[in-house]
């Protein structure tokens, strides 16, 4: 038996048609029912939420006067977000965290400033920048921003890179070189801990943000942590920013931090 | 036939070594999960419970919906799950553990604390003891916690 081309072709036309056509009946078969169930579902933002258009803080560094100061506000964040503490410098981990005026301003100083001055502490976290370079540099989209400006993590994306931690200029991430959960002091179920090789950092609490609550360091701050929209011309950060003196962290960087320090002082000024 | 006898001899010992692993586990097998299932499932239709989408669904899709859940929680900030029925839930594997993870099977299996539906090896525990049987090994718990609080190993 032998075929002429003519038919080769056709028929291997119609095995190629019905081929194709088969497997899209049963993809399109298996996909509707997944979605058989769900497709009636729906997803919605918690009712005590609280929302903006672009959260910001401002920190009045005239309420940061103690060492306890600061200890009472990081404290308030490490209980909450599960964050081990390793014992050394190399592995730290930190969301909130106190620097000096000289590192955390650098190139700002002028050449006449005392040395007091120079290690005069300032209370640092993620500046929630509104173009932040961490998440252009992330590949798996494991670091994002949100609606309301903040940048947020996904630590099930997250593969360890550490490409974020070189492109954020304000040193705000930090890795999981070794398992943390042995250094964690009490876990806190309501927070996941994390794995070796994930990359974590201040979230501005949307954990609790979505609960109606204040991010935790604020609620211990006693007021040095002013938090709220600045799209809203009445918010108390606006009224601050617009009204006081007030200075970011590398602005010469143009990434616009969402952190602003109230220096002088504020009602409080 | 040459040499029939040989070659049918060599064939009934080769089948019979094929489907040795068969005859050698025939019975042996744990056979389904059904058991611990069916003690759990029942111990909630008696509390009047429903998880968040009929069983059936739940079977078939629950990975499908956590991660949509996740995506839904992460990414969009929607923390609440209205089902087909339009009952909400909030997005949390705490949601799960309500249920899954009863009182009675953590103190039968671990009356210290912990008893991770999903990790206990007891296999009488809801997740693992389907996950155990179909030989999946979901990674959930290495970051969330169990339900008194204690992170897995």
């Amino acid at each position: 038996m032998s075929i002429n081309r003519r038919q080769f072709l056709r028929r291997a036309g119609m095995v190629t048609a019905l081929g194709l056509g088969g497997s899209f009946v049963i993809t399109g078969l298996r996909g509707k029912k997944v979605e058989a169930a769900s497709s009636a579902a729906e997803y919605e933002t918690s009712k005590d939420a609280l929302v903006a258009k672009h959260w910001a803080m401002v920190v009045d560094m005239s309420k940061f006067k103690t060492e306890e100061d600061f200890k009472r506000v990081i404290e308030s964040c490490v209980s909450i977000h599960n964050i081990p503490d390793f014992g050394n410098l190399k592995d730290e981990v930190k969301w909130i965290w106190h620097d000096d005026y000289e590192h955390t301003f650098s190139g700002g100083e002028n050449e006449y400033l005392t040395e007091e001055f120079k290690k005069l502490p300032f209370a640092v976290i993620c500046n929630h920048c509104e173009h932040p370079p961490c998440v252009k540099a992330c590949p798996t989209g494991a670091t994002f921003k949100r609606e309301d400006g903040i940048v947020a993590m996904d630590f099930h994306r997250c593969i360890g890179c550490r490409f974020c931690m070189g492109a954020c200029p304000f040193g705000a991430r930090s890795f999981n070189y070794r398992d943390p959960k042995q250094f964690i002091k009490k876990i806190d179920p309501d927070y996941p801990t994390r794995t070796p090789g994930v990359v974590e950092k201040c979230i501005f609490c949307v954990e609790r943000l979505a609960d109606g609550k204040m991010p935790a360091c604020v609620e211990a701050s006693n007021g040095g942590l002013i938090f709220g929209d600045l799209d809203d011309p009445n918010s108390e950060v606006r009224k601050l920013i617009s009204t006081k003196f007030t200075i970011r962290r590398k602005v010469e960087l143009g990434t616009q931090p969402s952190v602003y320090y109230l220096v002088g002082g504020a009602d409080h000024a | 036939m040459y040499k029939g006898g040989r070659i049918i001899a060599s064939l009934i010992i080769f089948v019979a070594f094929l489907s040795f692993p068969f005859f050698s586990n025939m019975g042996k097998v744990n056979a389904s999960p059904d058991k611990a299932f069916a003690a759990n499932l029942s111990q909630l239709q008696q509390a009047g419970k429903q998880c968040v989408e009929p069983a059936s669904y739940m079977r078939a899709n629950h990975m499908q919906l956590l991660l949509k859940w996740r995506a839904s929680d992460v990414r969009e900030g929607k923390t609440i799950y209205v089902n087909s029925q339009g009952k909400s839930f909030d997005i949390s594997l705490q949601s799960c553990l309500e249920c899954h993870a009863t009182p009675a099977t953590q103190a039968a299996t671990n009356p210290v604390g912990v008893s991770n539906p999903a990790l206990n090896t007891s296999s009488d525990q809801f997740c693992v003891s389907c996950h155990n049987y179909a030989s999946v090994k979901p990674t959930c718990w290495s970051c969330h916690a169990g339900p008194e609080g204690v992170a897995a190993q």
